[in-house]
């Protein structure tokens, strides 16, 4: 008997070929995408090189948590276009996208939330129990 | 009810006739794949962020890492933004490799794929330079003086070896320099030089900060060199027209998927490490 499953594959893998007038849009977008993602990094090193995390008498600077929270949206940023747009995961069945993103999403933040509460823990109750004395 | 159930048919339904994604099976389990090795750095990083979260101090990104080749020191986070900016460029060129891929166009995948190939090179490169002046740490090293551990930004040797001038730095802007520094400063006192899995001088109360860069960094780093070396086969069969025979390129679609991946974790690898 025929493998009718190896001759879907093959479909599925020509239906994703296109035209050059389709590309020139996507090239476009790839552009688009590639600017945003240079100056979004540039935007990061800039705040990373000039905002001290400490201030001039060497206490903590108060602005400190804000642009470390700037920090992680700007990253969460930069990743959704890599996997929406670089890896096309935006333009593939909804279905899927969601197989792959929904249960990745939901045990990352539950190993955050896990991880460091527990570190708050260690640090308030232990009191930073990796300090060594040399 | 009973008519859902006759309209369908079993012998479709099971028969492997579609897939509910309208995906390939290659690409399906390339996905599967990355969702885990995503898993693997994620579990790696949240360890990080536990071991950061519990202890009292922490290195600072841009003091740690202010270097740059040939130019020596005071150049905060330039080079890490070099590496960050051709990982990113080396994605830009897969993502238009694979663009070629769906237009058939052999000359253009060819072309685009070679780049990504350099471009990986370059960034595992980097990353080597990165490691050995992150070993060899900074010029004089630290030192623990009555105020605690502190660097020595400069140091000036009399008569028979006597310390006559010193300039101790002890983070966070905090510097001392003339008597004031020397009143502190013991030289029998411990020191510690650059990094390794024991100890390092950029925090020395926690030691695990470099067996966490290594083993973050190292990984990523084997990811890069393995996506180098995929890239690799598939350009030669690119070449051949292998794929040309296929009447699809599925295959630079796939290695392309695992490309984007390093470079997604290096967007997190560089924030927690450097920037952070």
């Amino acid at each position: 008997m025929e493998r009718d499953d190896l001759i879907k594959n093959h479909e599925y893998s020509l239906l994703a070929n296109h035209d050059e007038e389709h590309g020139k849009e996507i090239r476009k977008k790839i552009w688009k995408v590639t600017a945003l993602l240079t100056l979004i990094t540039v935007v990061e090193v800039l705040i990373g090189a000039f905002i001290k995390q400490y201030d001039a008498n060497g206490g903590d600077n108060s602005l400190w948590p804000y642009v470390k929270l700037g920090f992680i949206i700007l990253t969460v940023i930069k990743a959704a276009y890599i996997v929406l747009i670089f890896m096309h995961l935006g333009d593939e069945r909804k279905n899927f996208k969601w197989v792959i993103l929904g249960p990745y999403i939901l045990f990352i933040i539950y190993l955050i939330f896990i991880c460091l509460t527990e570190a708050s823990y260690w640090n308030a109750v232990l009191g930073g129990v990796n300090s060594i004395t040399p | 009810m009973a008519g859902h159930v006759e309209n369908i048919s079993s012998e479709k339904a099971w028969g492997g006739d579609g897939s509910p994604f309208r995906i390939s099976y290659g690409k399906q389990w390339m996905w599967m794949f990355l969702v885990s090795d995503a898993l693997t750095f994620g579990g790696l990083l949240t360890a990080y962020g536990f071991a950061r979260h519990q202890a009292d101090a922490w290195p600072i990104g841009e003091e740690t890492f202010n270097a740059m080749p040939f130019l020596g020191n005071g150049y905060p986070l330039l080079y890490v933004a070099l590496m960050t900016f051709i990982l990113i460029v080396s994605s830009v060129t897969m993502v238009l490799a694979v663009e070629a891929a769906h237009r058939l166009d052999k000359k253009g995948v060819t072309k685009w794929l070679l780049l990504t190939v350099v471009g990986g090179a370059f960034f595992v490169g980097s990353q080597g330079w990165e490691w050995y002046h992150f070993i060899h740490g900074t010029h004089n090293g630290i030192t623990l003086t009555s105020e605690g551990w502190a660097t020595i930004s400069d140091i000036v040797y009399g008569a028979n070896n006597v310390v006559t001038d010193i300039t101790l730095s002890f983070g966070r802007g905090v510097e001392l320099t003339g008597a004031e520094a020397l009143s502190v400063y013991d030289p029998n006192a411990a020191t510690m030089q650059g990094a390794n899995l024991i100890e390092n001088e950029y925090v020395p109360m926690v030691p695990q900060y470099a067996d966490f860069f290594f083993f973050i960094t190292g990984f990523h780093g084997f990811h890069v060199f393995s996506g180098v070396v995929f890239n690799l086969i598939i350009l030669i069969n690119v070449v051949r027209g292998v794929y040309d025979k296929r009447g699809h390129y599925e295959m630079v679609e796939k290695v392309g998927l695992y490309w984007h991946f390093v470079d997604l974790v290096w967007v997190f690898v560089f924030t927690f490490f450097y920037l952070v």
